[in-house]
This record gives structure tokens, sequence and C-alpha cells, in this order.
């Protein structure tokens, strides 16, 4: 069976079809075009590393952090353990405490749960300081804690919430005004020295198995606080920057990632609390739109209309159109 | 036993024919798979060496710069996985490497870019080749998410930020619940394994299209009316569309 | 030894230092690095040249 036999014909329709070609062919060495080109990029590529290298900014640990910016860790530390952090009331899939982004009905986050479960206040603070040896102090202050009803903890969270924004670090210590904390004062203070000795980075990694290789919990942790953000702010890395493009320093980054990030500065993205499903779904349906480009009248006349393919062609063009010219 | 004869560097046709291609044989799956293969893509067709007259732009070498650069991307990935995720962070030849697989990206984002630009005002879709459009297209987003998750490996501080940013929205979508972009164990491996395959399965695919429908005409000339030949139509394919 | 390590800490550091504060441009509320617009820049230039800039290839084919 050919073509031929089941040939049909219909309308030729300019945008969909393609004439079938029977004219000149002429030599075109395939394996040598891909030779040279191999070659180009390899010159290219080992050029531009010679020349410029590439970024690696040192991470950031709890341990860094908290040794730049104790305030700001134990700031942190204190909405992990009265659960109000970023994370603590995030909602699936780290935890039922927060709502999942929607548009409509629609949320698939919601739909889909819980799947690394992360209990701040536990996972990040009462866990790994009862970990600590030879510190009857702090295993006291966490069984104090513990055992005290959720309004006397909202307390004294509230109350040293408000106090640890005016707290200073001299002299190897937390210095925080004076006011009735109850143990977080202990708490706190016996959590920020066991971040700025890397004993809470070890603790945080390894809580569940011996070789750590998701970093979930001390990422999140760390990017609770605000000393990761204002270190990404100096380098133009945040959302509001059209950050997602950049890379640090003066590298050029992911420029293909332009339009993603274009809608997260017009409104109502710019503003929405469901901005981040808003600008997917916008973007999954622009992809189509572009992967479907051939099945679209209009837009896969955009060719045709703009009439580049005229310079593209010229040669063609030259060969087979009359030529009326005197 | 039959030798090849080293003058004519042929093997031997009796060879040949002992091995495949007899009539009472046509009906196994085998030779019902090497048949339509080769019938669908003969030699001369997998590896033309000539090209319609038409062909004759440099912008139709993007295409085959994006796959050099691929070539490159994969060879310094390797050389990186020899060693190990660390060692471009404490070694200067390690970084180099680095440096070589980062700008290697670059320029394959660069050219494929620019060869999806001149596909698209070539209108490149045109007489059955809408599936080697939609292939291309699926390449560049599995290419994105390729790199995507080359930056969440990179055990850095700017790993660090992006995971941290875009966890929220992977999240929102509910895909977060499997695809956890904190977790540098789970993306390093979607990273070497699943998406470079995906990657080199899709673009092979892409160029075999490109192989069996040949490079797309031009739109018609001034003067020239195609309407009155039938465009190629495939067995098969359904009526026009009112 | 060292001058081996010399040589190759030559060629595998990069000799342009790019890991400064980089330069944005700020253009209604578009942002850029001047590292991506240069990108962008360049591709641009590279299209519209790929498309004007003539290519010879072999004369003399058949049907």
């Amino acid at each position: 069976m050919s073509a031929e036999t089941h040939k049909k014909t219909r309308p030729f329709k300019v945008d969909r079809d393609a004439t079938t070609w029977h004219g000149r062919y002429e030599k075109y060495d395939l394996a040598k075009e891909f030779l040279i080109s191999f070659v180009v990029v390899c010159i290219l590529v080992a050029g531009l590393a010679v020349i410029f290298g590439s970024p690696d900014d040192k991470p950031v640990t709890v341990k860094s952090w908290s040794n730049a910016d104790a305030v700001d860790f134990a700031q942190t530390a204190l909405t992990e353990l009265d659960n109000s952090s970023p994370t603590a009331v995030y909602g699936p899939p780290y935890n039922l405490n927060g709502t999942a982004q929607s548009i409509g009905p629609l949320s698939p986050a919601k739909w889909l749960g819980v799947h690394h479960p992360i209990d701040t206040a536990n996972d990040y603070v009462l866990g790994p300081l009862s970990t600590l040896p030879n510190a009857p102090q702090v295993q006291a202050a966490i069984a104090e804690y513990k055992s005290a009803s959720t309004s006397q903890q909202g307390t004294w969270t509230t109350a040293y919430g408000k106090a640890v924004a005016n707290a200073t670090y001299t002299d190897g210590k937390l210095v925080v005004p004076p006011g009735d904390y109850g143990p977080v004062t202990t708490l706190i203070a016996a959590e920020t020295a066991m971040a700025r000795s890397g004993a809470l980075d070890g603790a945080l990694l390894s809580s569940r198995q011996f070789y750590g290789t998701d970093y979930t919990k001390p990422l999140l942790f760390i990017a609770n606080g605000a000393y990761l953000a204002n270190l990404a702010n100096k380098q133009n890395l945040a959302g509001t920057q059209w950050g997602m493009m950049n890379e640090t320093g003066q590298y050029p980054g992911q420029a293909w990632l332009w339009l993603y990030t274009l809608w997260y500065q017009v409104p109502p993205m710019k503003t929405s609390s469901n901005a981040d499903l808003q600008v997917f779904s916008l973007m999954i349906v622009l992809t189509a739109l572009l992967a479907l480009v051939p099945f679209i009248p209009g837009l896969r006349s955009i060719p045709r209309w703009t009439r580049l393919y005229r310079l593209i062609w010229r040669e063609h063009y030259k060969e087979v159109e009359p030529t009326d010219r005197a | 036993m039959t030798i090849v004869d080293p003058k004519t560097e042929r093997p031997d046709q009796a060879d040949l024919d002992k091995a495949a291609g007899r009539p009472e044989d046509a009906d196994q799956w085998t030779a019902k798979i090497r048949n339509s293969a080769v019938e669908a893509l003969p030699p001369q067709k997998l590896l033309p060496d000539r090209q319609p007259a038409y062909v004759a732009s440099w912008i139709y070498v993007f295409g085959v710069t994006t796959i050099a650069a691929l070539i490159v991307v994969i060879g310094t990935g390797l050389v990186l996985a020899i060693f190990g995720p660390n060692w471009w962070h404490v070694s200067s030849t390690g970084l180099f490497v680095n440096s070589l697989h980062m700008w290697s990206v670059e320029i394959f984002m660069f050219a494929m870019v620019i060869h999806l630009w001149g596909k698209f005002f070539m209108a490149a879709w045109r007489g059955k080749r809408k599936a080697t459009w939609i292939t291309g297209v699926v390449s560049f987003l599995v290419s994105v998410g390729a790199a995507f998750t080359g930056y969440l490996s990179q055990q850095n501080f700017d790993s660090q930020w992006i995971s941290s940013q875009a966890k929220d929205g992977i999240n929102s979508t509910g895909a977060g619940a499997i695809f956890n972009v904190t977790n540098f164990g789970q993306m390093i491996m979607w990273h070497i394994v699943l998406l470079p395959l995906c990657i080199v399965a899709i673009v092979g695919l892409h160029v075999l299209m490109v192989r069996l429908r040949g490079v797309v005409t031009p739109f018609p000339a001034k003067g020239e009316a195609p309407g009155s030949e039938s465009p190629t139509v495939a067995t098969g394919e359904a009526e026009v569309q009112a | 030894m060292s001058t081996i390590a010399l040589m190759f800490g030559t060629v595998f550091g990069s000799l342009i230092d790019l890991n400064h504060p980089g330069h944005y441009i700020h253009w209604g509320f578009i942002q850029m690095s001047y590292g991506n617009l240069i990108v962008i820049v360049l591709m641009a230039i590279v299209f519209f040249a790929a498309i004007l800039i003539p290519f010879k290839s072999h004369k003399g084919g058949e049907r």
C-alpha cells in the first residue's frame, strides 16, 4: 500500500499544508556540518569558561546564619516554637495548619495532602534540644513547656516574641528585655547556642537517618529567617526583582524564564495569595498554546503575515518567481 | 565458510540472505518491524547527502548546533558525575568543568531558542509536520526542567535560594507532594538520570521526524497556485474538516 | 609540581571575575541584569544575522 492509492484531495490551507518539492536538490554534507558546529561550540564554551568561570557562592548554614545574625535566628526560632512561622502555617505538603492555594474550587495541593510532614515546634526546637547531653536546665525547660496548657504557652511566646525584636547578642549570650516568658527564654537561648555551635545543622539533617540527602527541614528553617532573603535581595534574586531570571554576581542566568517571572509582577497575581497557582496555570495554558500552534488558526498565520519568510527564502523566491522588472 | 572480501568491503549477499528477508518469514514481528522501519527511513533518507535548493540559509544550522551543545552538556556532566557532586566545590579543575557545563547550557538554550524562532517564522509545522513541532516544544520544556534541576543540585547559596523560592510555585500545583525541590538527592537523580534520558529520547524522535518528512517547503511563491495540486496526505488521514 | 598547579590555576581560574554585585536595567516595570540583557540582545543579533548573511552552498545540483 502506498500513499498514492489513498491520496485524498482537500482544500490547500496555506498555514497548515505545504507543497511537495519537485525542484532542484543540492549537495549538503550533514556530517561535516555537525562536526563544524561541534568544534565551534567546544571553542565557544571553553573560551567562555576560561574567561568568565562560573559562580559558587557558599551556602548558608544554620551555624553561619546564627553567628551572623543571632537576633534574627532567635526571632525565627520563636516562630517555629509557637507555630507561626511560614513553614508552620504553610499547609500541604508540610502540614494542615494552613490553606492551600486555589483557583475557584480547584486546590490540587489540598487534594494531594501532606507528604513531607513538618511539625515546627518539635522538629526545629524541642526535638533537637532534647538531644543535648548534660543540659538538665534545658531538659527541665522542655518538660515545663510541654506540660503547660496551650494558652499558657501562647502567653509566654507572645511576650517573648515582642521582646526578642529588641534583643541583643552580647558576650556570647542572647540578651532579651526582662519579662515573664516562662521556660521560653531558656529554650531559645539554648537553641541559639546550639545553632551557633553547628550542632543544630547536624541534628536537623540526620534526625531520621544517617545518610541524609533531603535538606527540606534545615532549608525551610533557614528560609523562614530574614537573613537568607536579605542576601538574595542584595543579589537581585528576589521575586519582586525578577530574580527568577537572575544568577548570583554578574553572570547571565535563566533568561528563558522571562515570561514565567513576568506574571508575578502584574496584577492581580502581584498581590494575590494564590499567585503561584495562578501563574503556573497561566503558563500551562500558554505552553499548551505554543505546542498546539499548528492547530490554531490565526496564531499559525503569524509567520505568513509577518513575511519574515520572504527574507529567509529570498534566493528561492528569486529563482521561482517571474521577474517582471524591466 | 564465506569470508568478507576485503577488496569490496561488503558482506557476502548469500550471508545476508541467510540472516533475513525470506518471504516465508515476513509474518514475524522482527521482520515486520525491520521492514516498516526500512520502508519509512531507508538509509538514503536517514542520512541524506542532498537537500532541496531552498535549504540555503544560516538559520538552518541552529538545530544541529543545539544538538552539538547538548553533547557538550552531557559530556561535561559525565565528567562531573565521575568525581561526584562535591568535586567542583573543592577542586579548581572541578570548578573549570562546572564552568564548561554551565556555559554549554547557555549556548544550548541560546541555539535552541534561535532554532525555535526560525522554525516559527518558517511555519515549519506545515505539511504534516505538526508532530515535529510538538516534539520540539516538548524538548524545550524538558530542557528547562533539566536546567532547573541542575540549578537545584549545585549545593550552594544559589540552589538554597532557588529551592526555597521555587517550592511555593510547585507546591501550589500539588506536584510538591512528589517533586520536592528541597530534596537534593531526588533533584540530582532527576537531573542526571530521568531528564537526560527524556531529552535524548525526545530529541531523537524529533530528528527522526525531520528526516521522515524532510525540511518544510517555502510558502507558495507569487504566481504559484498550490490549490491546484493535492498536498501530500498520508494514508488514513481524516477527511478535511468543513 | 607547583608550576603545573600554577598553570592549571591560571587556565582554570577565570580571567574576568563576575562574582561582584551585578548591574540591572530598570525599564518601566521590567528589571533585568546586564548579563541577561546581553544574552538576549546577542540572540536577536545572531538570529537576524543568520537570516541576512548569504549562505553559499555548492551549486550545480540536479532534479
